[in-house]
């Protein structure tokens, strides 16, 4: 394990109980989040980005199972985490945002009610005046106007962009140490999107917070992230510092992804990538991208691919094509 | 929305409710064939006798009439005299009444905190041998009439295993207080008669179980169903992630939101108690309203009839404007915007 990383997520596998068999969802995933680092992930809806973020809380539902893999955080073995571990590690070390602040609200409780509710079980010290204060101050960092109002606010009473806001209040009312935000701006206006994620960078860069972000949208990774995961069916293909991603993408998943970015100067409809993600009841058995790959070689649909080393620093690709070029052990 | 506006509507809407229940009991009752003063003095009385007796009821007046004088009468207090038992009606429900609430308010609380308690349990421990039994419980006991259960208690404590009372509300020999409220349970405790208290309290176990249980059940089924619906929820899964513990999230922010459609559903229930409680009565031998109108309407004692079915009917409308309150004090979205939008 490197020194000194925050996350570190080693060949983790995640498999969901269902009626008739097992999804293989996870299949060896690789992630590492350095101290104070702002890391994207990427990826097709249900490539299992979200699912990942759960393994780090372990918030995964009963019906998961995790065959092999572990995932560190700040050096300790979450996987293995009971009782006051784990709830030090939830309540002090990393918070997480929903994609949908609707539902991440309790909708009979009043926003102070909730956001005094973690500062209380954060262990942030100090009785329930000292709690509300904490509140409060939390809403106006959040660029929430009139934050004495708020609190007594019911969610249905605020507008999207408005609850959203109130879910980073929660999450950065206390010091953490890394936050996840799950497609934070999917479910929001597009101009309230841009409003909403300048304020998380703000904040995440004042407080000194890590993050991953998990979005689908690669315009949004490009503005917010030091470095970006690719993600597809279950796996990491594809890590590079972000600059270094979005000139030279190596992956033909990632390429593809780019490629169907529409662009506004026109060119109409952009390629995209043909094709489905697989089934993750039956998934390929090599790398799980080949069937949908246009450069698939034979060892592809039997071996999965390793992360190689590639020319460029902190840029590896876990593909075939590129086995030899980097001279990695396979 | 105030609370108080929403009170003053509820109230306007419940007199508008009480006004028209008043026309329709008033005709039907006069509509179902047969003579009642007839019916009241027997087939043997002689025609001047029962005619008299038309006249003392102004039931030789034209229906409105009837009608107009019987709701002067009833906004003084005054429901007429009872054909069967000679007395005045109001003095019989005083008699009756509170008897029947002793039992449906007992009902009730076994109801809500029996029926919430399983529910979160069974929702804790989802599938489990708990769980299931819960589950079958519930079934039999709202697929089952509650007089099946008040024989069967009476079979288990009155033969089988003779640890509760299982006639009427006091034992022989226990010295009753003076009637002052009429409710036995409120009198003891104010004119320091304990063994009377106790006894009571006894007597009231068994009809108040055999009563609740369906109700029980349904109030855990629903409770169950809807924290498993709203554990499902990313709230719940965000407080999870933010550390809180799940006991907490379970009985705070869980059960709050899931209680409404319970709630709902119960105010059903408690009015169905009054209904299932005549036959519950019965069984146990128990002098309550039900078992006062159900004889009143068989007899065709008009003033009893009406009488009882406009008490309750207020009944009715209180506990409705209570169960009311009660979602709105859980659910601010019926509070704030007078109407619920949903999950």
């Amino acid at each position: 394990m490197e020194s000194g990383a925050l996350v570190e997520i080693r060949d983790l596998a995640v498999w969901y109980r269902v009626y008739g068999g097992l999804l293989k969802v996870l299949d060896g995933v690789n992630l590492t989040v350095a101290s104070g680092q702002r890391v994207g992930i990427v990826g097709e809806t249900g490539c299992g980005k979200t699912t990942t973020m759960k393994a780090i809380l372990r918030i995964l539902p009963r019906n998961a199972v995790l065959p092999r893999g572990e995932v560190m955080f700040q050096g300790r073995k979450v996987l293995g985490m009971r009782g006051r571990e784990l709830q030090e590690l939830r309540g002090q070390g990393v918070a997480m945002i929903f994609q949908d602040p609707t539902a991440a609200l309790n909708p009979v409780f009043t926003v102070g009610q909730q956001i005094m509710e973690v500062i209380k079980y954060a262990r942030a010290g100090g009785g329930p005046r000292e709690r509300r204060l904490m509140a409060l101050s939390a809403l106006k960092e959040a660029a929430l106007p009139d934050p004495e109002r708020i609190m007594e606010n019911y969610p249905f009473q605020l507008s999207g962009g408005m609850r959203q806001r109130v879910c980073i209040a929660m999450a950065l009312a206390t010091a953490r140490t890394l936050l996840i935000a799950d497609e934070p701006t999917t479910n929001l206006d597009v101009t309230i999107q841009d409003q909403v994620l300048r304020l998380m960078r703000r904040l995440v860069q004042e407080k000194g917070t890590s993050l991953i972000l998990i979005t689908h949208s690669l315009g949004v990774a490009r503005e917010m992230t030091d470095l970006v995961y690719v993600m597809y069916a279950g796996t990491m293909v594809e890590v590079a510092p972000t600059d270094e991603l979005f000139e030279s993408p190596l992956h033909p998943y990632t390429v593809g992804l780019l490629r169907s970015i529409p662009k506004l100067t026109g060119g109409g409809i952009a390629e995209g990538v043909p094709g489905r993600i697989p089934n993750y009841a039956d998934p390929p058995a090599g790398c799980r991208f080949a069937p949908r790959c246009s450069r698939a070689m034979a060892i592809c649909s039997e071996r999965k691919p390793e992360f190689f080393d590639t020319g460029g620093v902190g840029h590896r690709v876990a593909c075939w094509l590129f086995a030899a070029g980097g001279g990695a052990v396979v | 929305m105030g609370l108080g506006r929403f009170i003053v509507r509820r109230l306007a809407l419940s007199l508008l409710v009480l006004a028209g229940l008043s026309v329709l009991i008033f005709l039907i009752a006069r509509v179902v064939p047969g003579d009642p003063a007839r019916q009241a003095l027997g087939p043997r009385a002689p025609e001047w006798a029962v005619e008299n007796l038309r006249k003392e009821m102004n039931l030789d007046k034209p229906l409105h009439v009837q009608y107009y004088l019987w709701v002067k009468g009833l906004l003084q207090g005054d429901l007429g005299k009872s054909l069967l038992t000679r007395r005045p009606v109001v003095d019989d429900i005083k008699e009756f009444l509170p008897a029947t609430c002793e039992i449906v308010v007992f009902s009730a609380l076994v109801m809500a905190i029996g029926g919430i308690l399983l529910g979160v349990l069974s929702a804790s421990y989802p599938n489990s041998w708990f769980d299931n039994l819960v589950r079958v419980v519930a079934y039999l006991g709202i697929v089952t009439p509650s007089f099946v259960w008040a024989v069967v208690f009476v079979l288990i404590f009155g033969y089988i295993w003779p640890i509760l009372p299982v006639v009427g509300r006091l034992e022989m020999g226990v010295e009753a207080p003076p009637v002052f409220t009429g409710f036995l349970l409120l009198d003891s405790l104010i004119f320091g008669k304990y063994e009377a208290f106790g006894d009571a309290l006894r007597h009231l176990i068994l009809p108040s179980v055999a009563l609740a249980l369906g109700g029980m059940a349904q109030a855990a089924r629903i409770t169950r169903s809807s924290l498993m619906e709203n554990m499902g929820r990313d709230y719940a899964l965000a407080q999870v992630a933010y550390g809180i513990p799940w006991r907490v999230i379970l009985t705070k922010y869980l059960l709050k939101p899931s209680l409404i459609p319970t709630v709902s559903v119960m105010a059903l229930d408690i009015a169905a108690l009054f209904a299932n409680a005549f036959l519950v009565e019965l069984v146990f031998n128990y002098p309550g309203i039900s078992g006062y109108g159900i004889r009143a309407m068989l007899n065709k004692d008009l003033n009893a009839i009406t009488g009882v079915i406009m008490v309750l009917g207020v009944i009715f409308t209180a506990v409705n404007i209570i169960v009311d309150l009660v979602v709105a004090y859980l659910d601010p979205r019926v509070r704030l915007l007078g109407g619920s939008q949903g999950g």
